[in-house]
């Protein structure tokens, strides 16, 4: 118990640790930036007297250390300074374009764990027949094909070819007269279901299928080869081959005394695939212009709009270290051995 | 003397799986040995771009508006772009940015990662201690967002952008030496070289980075097919080559808005970082079949 303790303490401290250093390079990264900040923050025609204004109030007069010290004390106060392409606060913009990202992500990661894990596990129990080569191709093109490429076949045939399903957006635009959504969570599917706007429901699903498909494409393949191999490993251990020699069946051997020991290294991927998701999220956005951060952190990119580009990198970095710990916790909570070595 | 039948003892722990092993692996895959073939033919038609493509100029950029959005035909199998350049071409020339170009950022990320691993891993201590918590810094980043923001704060283009991905790739050659390093420091010839007095940089040179050469090599291989995906991926967004200039990542974005028409402007260069892509990843899953780079993690 108190080496358990112990370990989530030492995860714990190490995370700061890492968080701090991600705000370090975060902050440095915005220093190196070629051009001056206060050019960048008023404009190209701007003053001599007006710039140096402006550095003042930046606090780019001050020595690097100092600004530093401004930068993190601005931060703690969930400050990330002002977006230079839209004049807001950069929290503000990331908070109310968070929900249309995150239903995304989080839709994508469930479509990708629930096609990954049977995948995986039907890949191991015919390894080498016919079903384990056809899982195999599907996961190798899922994590060889990009994100932007695939987003764009899908549209030309589930669109163009088919007429299935829109071809971007999150909502059709004539709803918000006939059906319009009620705003509980800002997750769409969840607003609509508590609402019971069924109209809007079919809607919001139809227009987050190819993207939350696109984005779970290389999450799929990188689940379904995990799971796969771990199944592999411990279809081999004496304890299977003891229940075999009972006699119990094959389907139960393989999802409920297998499965069960192959989620640990498994959970392991999800929780990193969550972490590159969230960089794919931007570029299925642009596919399918979902009104989520994926523009808005492009134009940022491409305008050197610094204080959004660094409040998105930051926050990118803070969610991979949190979702790294959250992982290795769980871990050690389902196999305590993890603790203790 | 009594330290000779130790060393004849010693066991073989990875020696035997040297380069030659890896190229008798492959050479009895068939799947490993068609995508080594493919990868072959598309870096040497990305180094003979010029001579192979049918229209150089307009591979290169040169405008062609009489011809503009032709669709595929025997004269141009690819179609033509917005702007009229035949697109073999353009998908040609653009092999330099989007294949030859990631190459040589794994090339550098291993020259910077690989000879601070194998310090770390040899000094251990607080030498180990520091270079190994930098890394984890950098890899507390996903490593594409790192390189989109770095390529953002350096300014746009092909050369930043290769900046931007080879400082966010090298820690992960860092951590993969130091843990051979950590393997091999305990082996006999280390130890007989520290005994008669070689000194320590000549040890790291001599004697551990040429052993870390084939997981070196493995690891490589499954990462260039990540590192053409982020290349790509920095070309689709704006932020590595710009235009005129041919890439395949860019030139997928340059048809975005006629996907629906004139699907061949995006879809042939898609298609051309998906088989790379794929080469690559084929050739890794076999080479890390027979050779685990992950277990010195």
């Amino acid at each position: 118990m108190l080496r358990k303790l112990e370990y989530v303490l030492r995860r714990l401290l190490t995370s700061i640790f890492v968080l701090f250093g991600v705000s370090v390079i975060t902050f440095l990264l915005a220093r190196v930036v070629p051009s001056d900040p206060a050019i960048l923050y008023i404009g190209p025609k701007a003053r001599a007297d007006e710039i140096a204004r402006v550095r003042t109030q930046l606090g780019l007069d001050k020595p690097l250390p100092v600004q530093y010290v401004y930068y993190m004390r601005d931060l703690l106060h969930g400050d990330l300074g002002i977006s230079i392409g839209t004049k807001r606060p950069v929290l503000q913009e990331i908070l109310d374009r968070a929900p249309a990202t995150l239903e995304l992500l989080f839709s994508g990661m469930l479509l990708a764990v629930l096609i990954g894990i049977p995948l995986g596990v039907l890949s191991a129990r015919w390894q080498g027949k016919l079903p384990d080569v056809g899982v195999r191709t599907v996961s190798i093109i899922g994590v060889s094909i990009p994100a932007f490429f695939l987003g764009m076949l899908l549209q030309i045939i589930f669109f163009r070819n088919l007429h299935w399903l829109p071809l971007a957006g999150r909502v059709s635009n004539d709803l918000r007269f006939t059906h319009p959504i009620v705003t509980v969570t800002h997750f769409f599917i969840i607003d609509t279901l508590l609402t019971r706007n069924w109209v809007a429901f079919k809607d919001v699903v139809s227009h987050l299928l190819l993207p939350a498909l696109t984005l779970a494409a290389y999450p799929i393949g990188l689940i379904a080869r995990m799971t796969r191999a771990a199944m592999l490993e411990i279809m081999e251990q004496d304890y299977i081959r003891t229940a075999r020699a009972y006699g119990i069946r094959e389907v139960v051997i393989t999802y409920l005394y297998a499965l069960k020991n192959a989620i640990s290294p498994t959970l392991t991927v999800i929780g990193l695939t969550i972490a590159f998701a969230l960089t794919g999220t931007f570029f299925v956005e642009l596919i399918y212009t979902w009104p989520g951060l994926g523009e808005f952190t492009v134009r940022a990119l491409l305008n050197i709009d610094y204080p959004t580009i660094m409040g998105i990198t930051l926050l990118g970095a803070s969610a991979y270290v949190v979702i790294n710990l959250v992982v290795d916790l769980l871990q050690a909570w389902i196999d305590p051995r993890i603790s203790l070595k | 003397m009594a330290a000779i039948p130790a060393l004849i003892a010693e066991p073989e722990v990875q020696s035997t799986r040297t380069f030659r092993h890896i190229v008798s692996v492959i050479g009895r895959d068939p799947l490993s040995l068609a995508s080594t073939i493919v990868i072959i033919l598309f870096i040497m038609m990305a180094v003979f771009a010029s001579l192979v493509a049918p229209s150089p100029e307009e591979g290169a950029g040169k405008t062609n508006v009489s011809q503009r959005m032709l669709g595929p035909s025997s004269q141009h199998p690819f179609g033509t772009d917005r702007l009229g350049r035949d697109m073999v071409s353009r998908v040609i020339m653009g092999s330099r940015s989007a294949l030859i170009v990631p190459i040589a950022v794994v090339l550098f990320a291993i020259l910077i990662g690989a000879p601070l691993g194998a310090i770390a891993g040899y000094k251990g201590g607080w030498v180990d201690e520091v270079i190994m918590r930098i890394t984890d810094l950098f890899l507390a980043f996903p490593s594409l967002l790192l390189a989109m923001a770095i390529t953002a704060s350096l300014g746009r283009g092909l050369q930043n952008a290769a900046i931007a991905l080879v400082i966010s790739w090298w820690p992960w050659y860092t951590r993969l030496v130091r843990g051979v390093t950590i393997s091999l420091r305990e082996r006999y010839f280390i130890e007989a070289a520290q005994a008669t007095g070689v000194r320590d940089s000549i040890i790291i040179l001599r004697h551990i980075l040429p052993n870390t050469i084939s997981p070196i090599l493995v690891q490589a291989t499954v990462d260039l097919g990540t590192v053409i995906l982020a290349m790509g991926s920095l070309g689709f967004l704006g932020l590595g080559t710009q235009p005129p200039s041919p890439d395949w990542g860019l030139m997928v974005s340059e048809g975005r808005d006629f996907i629906l028409n004139q699907w061949w402007i995006s879809v042939f260069p898609g298609v051309a970082i998906f088989i790379v892509v794929l080469a690559f990843n084929l050739l890794g899953d076999t080479l890390r079949d027979i050779f685990d780079p992950r277990q010195y993690r």
